[in-house]
């Protein structure tokens, strides 16, 4: 079931690159705790960005408000040509479907079975699908992160790795074009991590999804980084390839890599 | 010094309650209406009630009157005591002792759930899977509270009368219709109506704090500890304050 994990350098990507996710001048402060100051991003189709930074840094801050689950205090997030602020919730609606996220957490809801933590997105956005279709799209999403039996568990009874993985097929349950990870790789096992970077992998591949992940991890960031950015003092202190970062000059780039 | 902060404190956060309600109002109207969700609210909060509120109902009306029934004798007013159970029962004792239940139950596990959603980003996960959290957590329960603690009151009125007969027929002898026929020769619609009315307003006050106090949870475990024991706590005291509102009222408008 696990793919092979491949060097993301080894895969051909030669699509002309169109851009999902565009991110200008993004301002957010905490009353005197200013978190991001003028951040700028683009993310084109098919690729994984990685947003390296410092615990603190607003990593997690950054994807919310890409998200709608914090508001910008100024700045500009336009996704597949829309501005995200502009839009009324029906509209809004539409455009996060087609997005997913990654917690931090999991953020599985534990009062439910697994089955119906898969079902919940899917009922939520299609309001006239049958129970029927329903049944296959959760069992294909469970087999697709090997998890099959769990379907009638609760997520109690799952082991960190198998929650992260139920997260996942959550996450993925509506076929999203653009997918955000938040650290999906911490405080897992190095086997277990591997394996999450390799479905990560996978999905993109089958799918041709765009990923902004943030992670620490330097596994996963080699294994998955198309380009990575790093996030520092607020704003997008370096863009670069994977290559580029690891051999940057900055002291302060430098740092994550001793 | 402290005392002015903790006024203060408290004066803030009565104001984010309000507040709250004002959004529960703002959104109870409006679709998307969570209907399979509150009438799933309304079995766990209702019916799964039911044994609790039956059970406690039957031993109070027991015991209070066991307890009465000496001085009645002494009086030589025996002969009244179904009456006076029956005022006592349906117009305070139930709803205010069945409100009180009701919170120490629904009121703390609704605090605790929605405190475990929000620190764990299941309230956020919502959101991002195109539920309106407010509408689908908070409407739906604070609806079934304000639905159903009356339905547990009606019950609890019907078990601890019931109780109450038993009560009197430990040491005495009454006839079932008899006992039922004082109780309800005694009672007036201005009993049982404003009494009736007020356990809307203490099912509403369970839910919208026991949401509120969910809802705003702090992050970490301890701050879902603390949503729920403050959720019982400030509903009880919502409920006695409720409680004397009422009764003023009730006097106003002269049912009495
Ligand atoms: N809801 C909030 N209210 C106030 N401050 C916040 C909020 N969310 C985040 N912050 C602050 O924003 C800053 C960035 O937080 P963020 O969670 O984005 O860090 P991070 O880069 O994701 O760190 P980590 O790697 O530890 O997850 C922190 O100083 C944090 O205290
Ligand atoms: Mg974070």
């Amino acid at each position: 079931m696990m793919p092979a994990v491949s060097n993301k350098s080894e895969r051909d990507r030669g699509q002309p690159k169109e851009t999902v996710l565009k991110i200008r001048h993004l301002y957010k402060s905490f009353g005197e705790n200013h978190v991001l100051i003028d951040f700028n991003m683009d993310l084109y189709r098919g690729e994984n960005v990685v947003v390296l930074g410092k615990s603190g840094s607003g990593k997690s801050v950054l994807i919310k408000c890409i998200i709608g689950l914090i508001k910008p205090d100024k700045g500009m997030v336009e996704m597949f040509g829309k501005s995200i602020p502009k839009l009324n919730d029906a509209e809004l609606d539409q455009v996060m479907a087609r997005v997913g996220f990654l917690f931090q957490s999991n953020a599985l809801y534990d009062s439910m079975t697994i089955r119906e933590n898969l079902e919940f997105p899917l009922r939520r956005h299609m309001l006239d699908i049958t129970q029927k279709e329903v049944n296959t799209i959760v069992m294909e999403a469970l087999k697709d992160v090997g998890l099959s039996h769990t379907v009638d568990l609760m997520p109690a009874e799952l082991s960190g790795g198998m929650r992260k993985r139920i997260a996942l097929a959550r996450t993925l349950i509506l076929r999203p074009d653009i997918i955000l990870y938040d650290e999906p790789t911490t405080g897992l096992d190095p086997v277990t991590a591997k394996e999450i970077i390799g479905l990560m992998l996978d999905i993109q591949k089958k799918y041709n999804t765009s990923s902004i992940i943030i992670s620490h991890d330097m596994n996963c960031l080699r294994l998955t980084g198309d380009r990575v950015i790093v996030l520092m003092n607020g704003t997008n202190h370096v863009t670069g390839t994977y290559q580029e970062i690891i051999n940057h000059e900055d002291p302060a780039v430098k740092e994550f890599f001793e | 010094m402290a005392q002015a902060n903790s006024i203060k404190a408290f004066l803030g956060q009565t104001g984010q309650i309000f507040r709250f309600a004002g959004r529960f109002f703002n959104q109870v109207f409006k679709p998307r209406y969570e209907v399979a969700e509150f009438f799933r609210q309304c079995y766990i909060i209702g019916y799964r009630s039911m044994p609790l509120i039956g059970l406690t109902g039957f031993i109070m009306g027991l015991v209070i009157t066991m307890q009465l029934r000496p001085s009645m004798v002494s009086y030589g007013v025996e002969s009244q005591l179904p009456a006076i159970i029956g005022i006592a029962m349906v117009r305070e004792i139930a709803p205010v002792i069945t409100a009180l239940i009701f919170a120490g139950k629904i009121g703390s596990s609704i605090g605790a759930e929605l405190g475990s959603m929000k620190v764990s980003e299941q309230i956020d996960a919502m959101k991002v899977s195109g539920t309106n959290p407010f509408k689908y957590l908070v409407v739906t329960r604070v609806l079934a509270t304000t639905l159903m603690l009356p339905i547990l009151t009606i019950l609890s009125d019907a078990i601890s009368l019931y109780g109450s007969y038993i009560g009197v027929n430990i040491s005495g002898n009454i006839s079932f219709n008899l006992f039922w026929t004082q109780i309800f020769n005694n009672l007036a619609y201005y009993d049982v109506i404003p009494a009736f009315i007020k356990t809307f307003f203490f099912g509403f006050a369970v839910g919208i704090i026991g949401c509120f106090k969910g809802y705003t949870t702090q992050k970490g475990t301890a701050g879902v500890g603390r949503s729920a024991n403050s959720a019982v706590v400030i509903s009880s005291i919502m409920i006695f304050i409720l409680d004397l509102l009422a009764v003023q009222i009730t006097e106003l408008l002269g049912f009495n």
